[in-house]
């Protein structure tokens, strides 16, 4: 009786080659989706509210002032306050007229008074960038 | 005597390590991506014009809205007892004049302030102007 031949052992593996390609995508995709974090602002509580929604414009589009309940405001990591917040106008201009679509983030502080808030909306009229968004949280109930 | 000719080089650049320096740049990319966004209340300021720029409007076209410092909200100079009463107030006062063509609201809600209230009781109104759906809404300048 003839031996019967072993059939020969199958190696699989799974095909690498095209793995770099698919890193690739992945990574090209994250590239393009990161945005850096270009200013730091204050800490703050912002106030909560039923109707938060999102802002329609990307992280690019937005210029982010921040008011603490001191009344300082801060606009591109320069420190304002109650007393030179027109000079906020000029940058706010340049901001509104190199990008028409900028909203202006106000993340204010929850306990800061309204004279300040209104001054720095005023400013915000002055340098013709009207969209405005106040920075708030979700609220469940009430 | 011939001389023996030397064997050719094949010069490649190893690729076995590029998906590590690829994965490398992921992680990174990965670590730094914020998804979250923004999120709040927008609202779009009138323009700024020099002077007093008076545009007459009957008196029961707007509802006027004021908040004072101790954190009284007015409706029509009338104090509310209960701020849980504001947002039907607003419905009921929206519902007078009724929709336009758009499915918009008519009536204007006037929100006035004053310096010192606070931050987080406009806040509050303002939820509730926008909650109760009305489209035209009105940042009034402070009282001193």
């Amino acid at each position: 009786m003839p031996q019967l031949k072993r059939p020969a052992p199958y190696i699989t593996t799974i095909p690498s080659a095209s793995l770099p390609d698919i890193i690739f995508t992945l990574l090209i995709f994250f590239m393009v989706v990161t945005s850096f974090k270009q200013f730091d602002g204050l800490p703050v509580i912002v106030p909560e509210a039923k109707t938060t929604a999102k802002i329609e414009v990307g992280k690019r589009d937005i210029a982010y002032v921040w008011i603490d309940k001191r009344g300082q405001i801060v606009l591109d990591d320069q420190l304002y306050n109650e007393e030179t917040v027109a000079d906020l106008v000029p940058i706010l201009y340049e901001r509104r007229t190199a990008n028409p679509k900028t909203v202006i983030s106000l993340k204010a502080d929850r306990d800061c008074r309204m004279k300040i808030v209104t001054d720095v909306q005023q400013q915000c009229r002055k340098a013709y960038a009207l969209r405005i968004n106040y920075t708030t949280r979700f609220k469940d109930q009430g | 005597m011939a001389l023996k000719r030397g064997t050719k080089y094949e010069a490649e650049i190893p690729t076995a390590s590029l998906p590590d320096i690829i994965f490398t740049l992921i992680i990174f990319f990965l670590v730094t991506t914020t998804i979250t966004s923004d999120k709040g209340v927008s609202l779009t300021l009138p323009e700024f014009s020099e002077g007093t720029e008076t545009v007459k409007l009957k008196k029961d076209m707007v509802l006027n809205i004021l908040i004072a410092e101790s954190g009284d909200i007015m409706v029509d100079a009338e104090i509310l007892a209960n701020r849980g009463e504001l947002l039907n107030r607003i419905r009921t006062s929206l519902e007078e004049k009724g929709k336009d063509a758009e499915g918009k609201y008519i009536k204007i809600v006037s929100i006035k302030t004053q310096g010192g209230t606070l931050y987080d009781d406009y806040m509050f109104v303002l939820d509730q102007v926008k909650a109760a759906g009305a489209s035209k809404i009105s940042i009034a300048e402070p009282e001193e």
